[in-house]
């Protein structure tokens, strides 16, 4: 009986570390990111609303996502809006490689050591987080179809009107 | 014997590791694929299915018409 239960402590406890993802209401972890030319950190854009985006690139999905992450930071980054991608890849290198084919127009956070991702979780790649004015996480998405954009769209707008920004 | 089996079972709970979304760089690249080429892959399965559409090809069922 006691064998069973350590066992049952083991698999409960393996399951619950996998489960505390980032929740939509929770205050955004801080991070602090080696960035293309400087550090990228989340307390330097208080105030605003961030979409924080995990890529890699060895992500198809991402590849097709940056065009689009340009076009709302052109469109909505005046109103406040600032998007941060951060890659999850191990290597900054090939990274630096998919950003010279496909450019990043919003700021790129390199985490090489996993640690945010660790901190947010994640579900897939790629995930985004919607961070609102306040600092807490308003929409979580993962993957990105060319049919999310609208819903994409709508929530960044609700964001940015949340958070007085008209 | 309680306590071999204990210790085998932890053992065994070790060697599983969970694969995170964000750690799976490795799983990505192209040598990682089960298929070299997929459409090698999609014309070989034609091919075989084809062949053995009687007995249900790649899938399950049959009864075959033969008609791929």
């Amino acid at each position: 009986m006691r064998v069973r239960n350590f066992f049952a402590a083991i698999v409960l406890s393996a399951g619950a570390a996998g489960a505390c993802a980032q929740e939509v209401g929770k205050t955004a972890p801080a991070f602090d990111l080696p960035g293309s030319s400087k550090a990228v950190r989340l307390a330097d854009l208080k105030g605003r609303v961030v979409y924080v985006d995990f890529w890699a690139s060895w992500c198809a999905p991402c590849k097709q996502s940056f065009p689009w992450m340009n076009e709302m930071q052109a469109k909505y980054g005046p109103r406040g809006l600032s998007i941060v991608g951060v890659t999850v890849d191990k290597k900054r290198e090939d990274a630096e490689k998919f950003l010279a084919s496909t450019p990043a127009k919003f700021l790129v956070g390199f985490d090489t050591t996993g640690k945010v991702a660790e901190t947010y979780k994640p579900a897939g790649m790629p995930t985004s987080f919607l961070i609102g004015a306040d600092g807490k996480v308003r929409a979580v998405h993962v993957g990105f179809r060319d049919k999310d954009k609208a819903d994409l769209e709508r929530e960044i707008e609700a964001a940015l009107t949340a958070a007085g920004r008209k | 014997m309680k306590r071999l089996l204990l210790i085998a079972g932890v053992l065994l709970i070790a060697g599983c590791s969970t694969v995170q979304p964000w750690q799976k760089g490795n799983l990505a690249k192209p040598a990682m694929a089960f298929d070299y080429d997929p459409l090698q892959t999609r014309f070989e399965d034609h091919t075989y299915f084809s062949k053995e559409g009687a007995s249900g090809g790649a899938g399950v069922g049959g009864g075959g018409c033969g008609c791929n």
